[in-house]
């Protein structure tokens, strides 16, 4: 195979520097002494990161962004590991049918989820409920563990379970000793990349949330559209940091380019 | 035995089939519902029937101007996706570890961060206080507005965009043979011939699914045109936002978002049966 070029390099260079741009430019001006979005070149300030920490409605909508994301990516693994074993494990009429139904959350635009979860809910009175708000953000991910939990229970030899019952093991031992020590790592990686997804999630969830029950994404997006200042650049520093632990956690624990390219390769 | 093993997969995937009934059939349902309700500003949403709202969106300049520029906006950003997506997957597949797989997660890892912070650090990079704006006026550009512009939309898009193009094509120049290209090159074509005959066809599907994805995320995306278009530029999304939250008229917020729905399904299919079919068969 041949190396690439001056000029293929100058243009990969280009490209890198676009993809990381916006995000080390918030990183920067986080950190600015003054009150405008300039990068800080003489003295560097930490007080726009004390503003985030004492502005108490961003505080409040971490916690229930975090909330909302560690309950419905387990809520949503809980469901799509019975549903990913059943499109694996068996024939069925209407399973084509059903996988899709499940899958379909990734093809409707979030916008169209959020105005018909919106009718819904104000149509049988859970507006501004952190239940119905999680169940939300579930119906989102959960094509997300399904994907990982097919892919997983796809890839491994059947043969173990079929020993582990004819040794007379039940059913439910042989799903508890074999089948999810198995798939675990498809669950693990399902788990975090849902998590990450409901965390970030901004377009449906500001159709479905009251202000009690704001999200992290959908308070910065109020926020600045709004105003544009250091505080945001802050906000949105600590917000990349954040994403960044999960990465290395999703690194660790499944492969962070098999979950970003899709388990196949 | 045998009746209960009939029923087995639908008591596994029974909790998913009742979260998927209640929260996503149903809505749709009541949704498409509702868009065929009247609206009157004092009375709010009322019990008759009409079709009003989808012809005010056929017949309103003001709606067709909205739905060109998103059609328009989309499409180019699936366009320049394409032309630095495939080259730099390209160039990556022709690298080596560590740099191949480090520079193939800068390249995908931001669309683990939040798109509110991708689009708010856009609108600092093209604010009038921002870099691009500086090195434009070195160039002697004078003051040129970007932010709330159709281009600074469209740059943020290619930004957010760009993994789902480099997704596809990566995985599908991986599945290619290296061995066909030194054929090629050893029959005496020259690397260009070899790259539009040899390598250009088998990425092909790649691209088009890329382009798909691309294309439909675009027109469907709310936060990047409500950051960056600003008050005055709207596309679909944003519209059906205003339409819900600050006209209130939900009819009208329904009917535009179903037919960007069905628009966005309709364009998905014909195009994957009548492209895709295409390169099934020419390829097997």
């Amino acid at each position: 195979m041949k190396k690439n070029g001056f000029l293929a390099l100058s243009f990969h260079t280009a490209v890198m520097v676009f993809m990381l741009a916006p995000l080390v430019i918030v990183c920067l001006v986080a950190f600015t002494p003054g009150t405008t979005l300039s990068v800080p070149t003489t003295s560097f300030s930490v007080r726009w990161f004390k503003a985030v920490f004492a502005h108490s409605d961003l505080v409040q909508s971490f916690w229930n962004s975090l909330w909302l994301a560690l309950g419905s990516a387990s809520l949503s693994t809980l469901i799509a590991v019975p549903g990913g074993l059943a499109m694996t494990r068996f024939h069925f009429v209407g399973r084509n049918w059903l996988n899709g139904l499940f899958l379909s959350p990734l093809m409707i635009p979030h916008l169209v989820l959020g105005v018909a979860l919106l009718r819904m809910f104000s149509l049988i009175g859970v507006t501004g409920s952190f239940l119905w708000l999680t169940l939300a953000h579930v119906l989102v991910i959960t094509p997300y563990v399904l994907r990982l939990v097919i892919a997983a229970s796809i890839g491994f030899d059947r043969t173990c379970e079929q020993a582990a019952q004819s040794l007379g093991a039940g059913r439910l031992t042989v799903f508890r000793r074999i089948t999810l020590p198995m798939i675990l790592p498809g669950i693990t990686g399902g788990w975090l990349l849902a998590f990450i997804n409901s965390f970030d999630e901004v377009t449906m969830s500001i159709f479905v949330t009251a202000p009690a029950t704001v999200t992290l994404p959908v308070r910065m997006y109020m926020y600045a559209t709004e105003s544009i200042d250091p505080l945001m650049a802050a906000a949105s520093a600590l917000v990349v940091c954040f994403t960044l632990l999960v990465m290395i956690l999703i690194d660790r624990l499944y492969g962070l380019d098999k979950i970003l390219v899709g388990g196949k390769s | 035995m045998t009746n209960t093993r009939f029923l087995r997969p639908w008591f596994l995937s029974g909790p998913a089939l009742l979260l998927f009934t209640a929260l996503l059939v149903a809505p749709l349902i009541l949704t498409g519902l509702l868009s065929f309700h009247v609206f009157d500003q004092v009375k709010g949403i009322t019990q008759s029937w009409t079709v009003d709202h989808y012809l005010a969106v056929m017949v309103d300049p003001y709606y067709h101007v909205i739905f060109w520029r998103t059609f328009w906006i989309s499409a180019l950003t699936a366009l320049i996706c394409i032309v630095i997506g495939v080259p730099e997957a390209y160039i990556l597949s022709r690298m080596s570890n560590p740099w191949r797989s480090l520079f193939l997660l800068v390249l995908l890892a931001p669309l683990l961060v939040s798109v509110v912070v991708r689009s708010f650090g856009w609108s600092m990079l093209l604010g009038p206080q921002g870099i691009v704006h500086a090195v434009l006026q070195i160039f002697g550009a004078g003051s040129i507005r970007i932010l709330y512009t159709e281009s600074a939309i469209m740059i943020a898009m290619v930004h957010v965009m760009l993994p789902f193009m480099v997704i596809p094509v990566w995985t599908s120049l991986q599945k290619l043979d290296p061995q066909v290209q030194d054929a090629a090159l050893s029959l005496n074509a020259t690397p260009f011939t070899t790259m539009r005959r040899i390598i250009f066809p088998q990425i092909m599907p790649g691209i088009l699914s890329g382009s798909l994805i691309v294309f439909g995320l675009s027109a469907s995306s709310f936060v990047i045109p409500g950051l960056l278009g600003g008050r005055r530029l709207k596309m679909v999304a944003t519209i059906v936002y205003d339409e819900y939250m600050h006209e209130l008229n939900w009819p009208l917020g329904a009917a535009i978002a179903l037919i960007l729905l069905i628009a966005n399904l309709l364009i998905m299919v014909t195009y994957n049966r009548v492209v895709e079919g295409r390169y099934k068969k020419a390829l097997g």
